[in-house]
């Protein structure tokens, strides 16, 4: 509908239009966070807020990097992965028995990253290829995901238990700057993040296989037309969806300190609501999504009793969904 | 084991096929996604509790208070869900009935996870009263008797008002929006309302169910309503039969017997990798359902359509 495509035809047409101001909505949601953001130093002052922003941002960072995967998912095969959750459980557990294993901790992480990713297209060879081969319908793939996150919650819950664990780093340490506290965890956490947030955006915009995963994502059909290995950008989005779900939970085990293998289905919704926030498909769009979501549950604690945090995704998500279906840099809807 | 352990199964299939006939009518015979049962289940469950306890309501006035507002959670999530497509419709009954847990888990009136304790007084009464019948004919030791003698009534009145709904126009009207929506709307059929009057029926029914998991367990917590139990249901509904009533009391007998039947064996396994057992032998039911007979036991492949 009034994409920017839209708008931006809008201002060619009428260069100087009758006064009526009309925004692209990733403008009007820049300027809904800065409205946002100066209405709560206004009220709460300069330090909580600021506080609450950088504590937003380690969320954003591995709500981001856990929704691509979904979204790209999403996107390319239609299917709702109700498993990617537990994806980043098995990134943090993953990581966990590596380290057991006496692997230093970094190497225990991106053995996790890898392992995950081949967990990651193993579900696409044993479940996913061949419900797609026998054509199943909407329902059938829905019990799937389910049927695989149980499989994957509970089988990591077997061998691990359910007692909360930690991955074993230094949690005490933090660093203060200004008026921001914050754990030397979460400050790596961050930077991490970030970094591998804008990583992965380049990497999408400039690798071949980026490019191809982006125009396969939007639109299946003529990405096929244009010669495209349909097969291989489906492994490879599947292994790139696992390896960075265990980078997003490796993060959330890092920043939270603590956690269960049942931290991927709480994050889920929250992992949903980023990827229909940034529009399906679109993976700069959940990574924006995911800022999005980690700033507005953690804002949300300087107005609520921090407890409401996930459902304040929740009630984004539900939102996204009746006013703005296809998200911010989402398109109109296509008729397929 | 014993029959008290036999009759506590038949409890759980019961109620949970109360539950499911909700999916069915909505996921079965009109093509919606909903995943939202595990809400409705506990908005039932805890007016029930809520209203006996804190406003010493009458347990069976509770009870249609509890339906009432079931629906009325279903027509908000309807009026609100139901122009989503189908995908989107699900994720968003999800949301709703986490929102629900979430709020009950932390919200004052619900006293969180303390739970709601003290509501099945009358109940107790009834229940005492039947069990002096029943012991005239030798099976007064049974004390779950009585529920499963209720839950069980009630699932099979409801299921039989279920299917003589079914052969009427207002039936065949669902079934004509499950198989094409665009035809039936053509018809002059009002589409909208009629996913509207699925939607608020299954709530009604899953307030039911919750009023009896209320009487199961005796007090009430915010994780007696995970939306793993809304999954279950569905392990019920593919398992018995899609589209078919007679599947879901099938479905459920079959499905909790393999659940609660773990428990017999003796394994070397810790109480927790038993429970985690449990749940991994549903996920992998599902699974293998969705692959091998996606219509289930009793279903007919060629009512199995939900629309995009």
């Amino acid at each position: 509908m009034a994409g920017s495509n839209e708008a931006g035809k809008a201002d060619a047409l009428q260069p100087h239009g009758a006064g009526t101001l009309r925004l692209s909505r990733p403008v009007l949601l820049l300027l809904v966070i800065v409205v946002l953001f100066a209405a709560l130093v206004a009220l709460y002052g300069f330090d909580a807020t600021a506080q609450a922003t950088v504590n937003g941002l380690v969320a954003g960072g591995y709500l981001g990097l856990g929704a691509i995967g979904l979204s790209l998912i999403l996107g390319i095969l239609k299917l709702v992965n109700f498993a990617h959750g537990d994806l980043l459980v098995a990134g943090a557990y993953f990581t966990i028995l590596f380290g057991w294993l006496g692997l230093p901790l970094v190497v225990a992480m991106l053995f996790a990253m890898i392992a995950t990713a081949a967990l990651a297209v193993l579900t696409e060879k044993v479940v996913w290829q061949p419900l797609r081969q026998a054509g199943a319908g909407t329902l059938q793939l829905f019990l799937s995901a389910i049927g695989l996150a149980l499989v994957l919650r509970f089988g990591i819950q077997f061998f691990a238990g359910s007692q909360v664990r930690t991955l074993g780093a230094d949690i005490v340490s933090s660093i203060t700057i200004g008026p921001i506290h914050l754990g030397t965890l979460q400050a790596v956490a961050l930077v991490t993040g970030l970094v591998v947030m804008a990583v992965v955006g380049l990497a999408l915009r400039f690798t071949g296989i980026g490019k191809e995963m982006r125009a396969f994502a939007d639109n299946r059909a003529l990405a096929e037309v244009s010669g495209i290995n349909t097969r291989r950008i489906i492994d490879v989005t599947w292994a790139a969806s696992g390896f960075l779900a265990a980078l997003a939970g490796i993060l959330y085990a890092v920043a939270i300190g603590s956690f269960n293998p049942n931290f991927g289905v709480t994050l889920l919704l929250s992992l949903f609501a980023a990827t229909v926030l940034g529009g399906i498909g679109n993976a700069y769009g959940a990574l924006i999504g995911g800022l999005v979501i980690g700033l507005s549950q953690e804002w949300s604690t300087l107005l609520l009793n921090a407890r409401w945090k996930p459902a304040v995704g929740f009630a984004l998500l539900i939102l996204m969904l009746l006013l703005m279906p296809q998200g911010i840099f989402g398109k109109a809807r296509r008729r397929s | 084991m014993s029959v008290d352990f036999w009759i506590n199964v038949g409890v759980l299939a019961g109620i949970y096929g109360i539950f499911t006939l909700g999916l069915q009518l909505n996921a079965g015979f009109i093509g919606l996604l909903n995943f939202g049962q595990a809400g409705f289940m506990a908005i039932g469950a805890y007016a029930v509790g809520l209203l006996v306890v804190d406003f010493g309501w009458s347990l069976w006035l509770a009870l249609l208070a509890g339906i009432l507002l079931a629906v009325i959670g279903g027509l908000f999530v309807g009026i609100s869900s139901l122009r989503l497509r189908s995908d989107h419709f699900a994720i968003a009954t999800i949301a709703f009935a986490e929102i629900v847990r979430y709020v009950l888990q932390n919200a004052e009136f619900s006293g969180g996870n303390q739970g709601v304790l003290g509501y099945d007084e009358e109940w107790r009464t009834l229940s005492d009263w039947a069990l002096a019948k029943l012991a005239l004919i030798g099976l007064g030791d049974y004390t779950q008797l009585p529920l499963f003698i209720a839950v069980w009534l009630a699932f099979l009145v409801l299921l039989a008002v279920l299917i003589v709904l079914q052969g009427t126009p207002w039936g065949r009207v669902l079934r004509g929006i499950r198989e094409d929506e665009d035809a039936t709307a053509a018809l002059g059929k009002n589409v909208f309302a009629y996913k509207l009057q699925s939607l608020a029926i299954a709530a009604a029914l899953a307030a039911v169910a919750g009023f009896f998991v209320a009487l199961n367990v005796t007090f009430l917590y915010p994780s007696v309503f995970d939306p793993t139990f809304t999954f279950f249901g569905y392990a019920m509904l593919v398992l018995g039969g899609f589209a078919s009533y007679g599947g879901v009391v099938l479905g459920g007998i079959l499905f909790w017997t393999l659940l609660e039947g773990t428990r017999l064996f003796d394994t070397a396994l810790s109480a927790g990798q038993q429970a985690s057992l449990r749940f991994i032998i549903v996920g992998f039911f599902l699974l293998l359902l969705s692959r091998l007979r996606p219509q289930g036991l009793l279903g007919n492949r060629a009512e199995m359509r939900v629309r995009p």
